[in-house]
C-alpha cells in the first residue's frame, strides 16, 4: 500500500467576497498531493492564488468548496490540531514587534502549550539556527530585512512540525541571505520535515523542490519534477537575442521562422532549440547585428511562459 | 520519492489531542510586554489621583459633607470620600477598555499580532478569552494602586473597602468585554473620537461627582442605566460601609452585561479574523 500522502486537496476552491456581485474565486478547483519527506512548490505569478492555497493549508482561512485533508484530518473541522503540527512562514512578517527576538520564540512555543523550560531550550536551539544568537535581546524593531525573515521561519520551528509552509521565502533578501536559508532549508528537508513552499524564483524552485505545481488563475496548469517540466514543456535550450527596434522591425520575421518555437519579450526574443549554438549561428548569418547573444540551458521560466504566455515576475 | 515508501506516515490519530497555550498564553504574552512598560500602569494610576485631588479634596473644602448621604454632623459622609470611590470604580473601567480598544486595535488592524497567533493551535475564543482576562486584571491593578493612595489620604472608613477589589474585577470584566466588541467595530483611529463622545459624559454624570438625587426623576432612570453608574454603586456602598443585598443590583447588572458583550465580540472577532 502506497504511504499515505500528507496533505491532499481534491477540487479544492477559495472564494471571496459576498456571494454574488463581489465574489472572486481566487483558487478554482485544484488537485494535488504531498507526499512525506518531499519538498513541494507553488509557482505562480502575482494574484495567481498562491497565499490563497497556503493560507487554506495552514487552516487560518477557510475552505470555500472542495476537500482538504492535511495528516489524515479534514482542514474544516480539525483546525486547532492540524495548526499543532504546522510550521507557518506567511509571505509577510508578522513577528510580534512589541517583544524581543528571544521573547517572540518564547511566547510563540507557549502557544503551542510547550512547557517553560522546553521552550527555553527550544529557542536557544532555534537562534542558533537562524544566526540569530547576538541579536536575541534586542528589539525586532532592530532587525534587518533578512534577520526578520530568518526570525519568522525560527519561529514556525519551535513546535517541531511535520509540515513547514513558507509563502515566497526569500522575497526580498540579498543572495547572500537566501543561500544562507535554502541550506537552513535543505537541513530541515534531512531531518524529514516536509515542505510546501511558493516562489517567484525559478531558480529557487529548481534547487528546492522535488515536484511543483504551476499555478495560473487560481488553476493548477502543470504539475511534475523541475526537470520532468522542462523537457515536456520546452526545449533543451534557448538563445536570447538584444536587438535594436530598427533590427527588430528588419529580422524578425526571419528569426522567428528559424525556430519552432519564439517568443517576442518586452526586451528581447527566445528562439527555443535543441541546438543553442546552430541556431545563433544561423541568426548571424540574416544580418541582424543583436546588441547582445547568448545560448542556454532552458529554466522553469521558459516553462512558465510556454504555459501562460506571460513571464513570470512582472 | 522511494524514500517516502519504508517511513510510516504521520497522521494525528495516534498523537494526544492538540495542545495549545490557550487564554494562560494570551495573558503571558502581555506580562512579557508589561515587563518593560510598567511604568505605564503607574501613570494609569497617576490620573485619578490628580481628579481626587483637584475635586475631591479641593471642592471637598468648599462642599464639606454631602448632602443627601447621612445627614450632617458626625456620621455624614465627607466630599473626598463620596468621590473617591467613583474615581476607583473609573480607574477599573479604563484601565480594562483601554486596554482591549487602545491596545487591541494597533493589534488588530496594525501589527497584525493575532494573525501569526491563529496560525498556532490557539483559537480565537483563546485569544479574546486571554485578552479580557489581562485587561480586567490590568484594570484590578490599577484599581489596587489607586486604593493605596486613597487609604493614605486617610479616606478609608471602613474594612468593608476592601471588597473593592474583587468588584473592581467585576468591573473589568464588564468594561473589558465592552472594548472588545467596540474594537470590532472601530475601522480607523479616528473613531475612537466617538468612544471619547460617549465615556466623557459617562464619567461626568454617573454620580461620580454628585448623588443621585440631584437629578429630576426622568433623568435618574437614564442615569441608573449607564454600566458606570452602576460600576460606582457597587464600590461606593461598601466604601462607605453600606453592605447589604441592594449590592447584587449592581453586581448582576454587570455580570450579565459583560457576558452578553463578549458573546457578541466573540462572533464579530470570529468573522474579522478567519476571512
Ligand atoms: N482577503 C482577500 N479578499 C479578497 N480578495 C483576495 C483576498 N486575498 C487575496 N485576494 C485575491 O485573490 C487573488 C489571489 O491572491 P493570492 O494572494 O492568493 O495570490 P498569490 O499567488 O499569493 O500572489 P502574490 O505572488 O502576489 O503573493 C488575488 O487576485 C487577490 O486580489
Ligand atoms: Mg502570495
Amino acid at each position: 500500500m502506497p504511504p499515505q500522502p500528507l496533505v491532499t486537496a481534491r477540487r479544492l476552491r477559495k472564494v471571496y467576497g459576498k456571494p454574488g456581485a463581489r465574489e472572486f474565486t481566487a483558487v478554482d478547483g485544484i488537485d494535488f498531493e504531498v507526499r512525506r519527506g518531499e519538498a513541494f512548490g507553488l509557482l505562480g505569478a502575482n494574484g495567481a492564488g498562491k497565499s490563497s492555497t497556503m493560507r487554506m493549508i495552514a487552516c487560518v482561512s477557510p475552505v470555500s468548496g472542495g476537500d482538504l485533508t492535511i495528516l489524515g484530518r479534514d482542514a474544516a473541522t480539525d483546525g486547532p490540531a492540524i495548526r499543532a503540527r504546522l510550521g507557518v512562514v506567511p509571505q509577510d512578517d508578522t513577528v510580534d514587534t512589541e517583544l524581543t527576538v528571544r521573547e517572540n520564540l518564547l511566547i510563540y512555543g507557549r502557544y503551542f502549550g510547550l512547557s517553560k523550560v522546553e521552550v527555553r531550550r527550544r529557542a536557544a536551539e532555534l537562534l542558533e539556527f537562524a544566526r540569530l544568537t547576538e541579536k536575541a535581546d534586542e528589539s525586532v524593531g532592530a532587525l534587518s530585512g533578512g534577520m526578520r525573515r530568518r526570525l519568522t521561519i525560527a519561529r514556525a520551528l519551535v513546535n517541531s512540525p511535520d509540515i513547514v509552509l513558507l509563502d515566497e521565502p526569500t522575497t526580498g533578501l540579498d543572495p547572500q541571505a537566501r543561500h544562507l536559508l535554502w541550506e537552513r532549508l535543505f537541513q530541515l528537508k534531512r531531518e524529514g520535515v516536509t515542505l510546501l513552499l511558493t516562489t517567484h524564483y525559478m531558480d529557487e524552485a529548481e534547487q528546492l523542490c522535488d515536484r511543483l505545481v504551476v499555478m495560473d488563475s487560481g488553476r493548477i496548469v502543470a504539475e511534475g519534477a523541475p526537470a520532468e517540466l522542462i523537457s515536456r514543456y520546452t526545449t533543451r535550450e534557448v538563445v536570447e537575442l538584444r536587438l535594436t527596434d530598427g533590427d527588430r522591425a528588419t529580422y524578425g520575421d526571419e528569426l522567428r521562422s528559424l525556430v519552432a518555437r519564439f517568443e517576442d519579450l518586452a526586451d528581447r526574443l527566445l528562439l527555443y532549440t535543441d541546438d543553442g549554438e546552430d541556431v545563433l549561428s544561423r541568426a548571424h548569418a540574416t544580418g541582424a547585428r543583436p546588441i547582445t547573444a547568448l545560448v542556454r540551458r532552458s529554466t522553469l521560466e521558459d516553462v512558465f511562459l510556454t504555459l501562460t504566455g506571460r513571464s513570470l515576475v512582472d | 520519492m522511494t524514500a517516502a515508501v519504508d517511513l510510516p506516515t504521520p497522521t494525528l490519530s495516534g498523537r494526544p489531542p492538540a495542545r495549545s497555550g490557550g487564554a494562560r498564553a494570551m495573558v503571558l504574552r502581555n506580562v512579557m510586554i508589561y515587563r518593560h512598560t510598567w511604568p505605564l500602569l503607574a501613570a494609569e494610576v497617576f490620573e485619578p489621583v490628580l481628579y481626587l485631588v483637584s475635586f475631591g479634596i479641593g471642592i471637598g473644602a468648599l462642599v464639606g459633607h454631602v448632602p443627601g448621604t447621612a445627614g450632617t454632623g458626625e456620621g455624614a459622609v465627607r466630599y473626598p470620600q463620596f468621590v473617591a470611590p467613583a474615581l476607583l470604580a473609573t480607574a477599573a473601567m479604563n484601565g480594562a477598555m483601554n486596554e482591549t480598544t487602545f491596545n487591541m486595535f494597533g493589534k488588530l488592524r496594525t501589527d497584525r499580532t493575532y494573525e501569526s497567533i491563529l496560525t498556532t493551535p490557539m483559537t480565537v475564543w483563546d485569544v479574546a478569552l486571554g485578552e479580557t482576562c489581562w485587561a480586567l486584571l490590568r484594570g484590578a491593578l490599577v484599581t489596587a494602586g489607586f486604593l493605596l493612595v486613597v487609604l493614605a489620604l486617610g479616606l478609608v472608613g471602613s474594612a468593608w473597602a476592601l471588597l473593592v477589589l474583587p468588584s473592581a474585577l467585576l468591573i473589568g470584566f464588564a468594561f473589558a468585554s465592552l472594548g472588545l466588541l467596540v474594537v470590532t467595530l472601530l475601522r480607523n483611529w479616528q473613531d475612537f473620537q466617538l468612544i471619547q463622545l460617549v465615556m466623557l459624559p459617562m464619567f461626568l454624570f454617573a454620580t461620580t461627582f454628585y448623588p443621585l438625587g440631584v437629578y429630576p426623576r426622568p433623568v435618574q432612570l437614564l442615569v441608573e442605566c449607564l454600566p458606570l453608574y452602576q460600576s460606582i454603586e457597587l464600590l461606593r456602598q461598601p466604601f462607605l460601609g453600606q453592605v447589604g443585598p441592594a449590592l447584587l443590583v449592581p453586581a448582576a447588572y454587570l455580570l450579565v452585561f459583560g457576558t452578553a458583550s463578549l458573546a457578541v465580540a466573540l462572533r464579530r472577532l470570529e468573522t474579522t479574523l478567519r476571512g
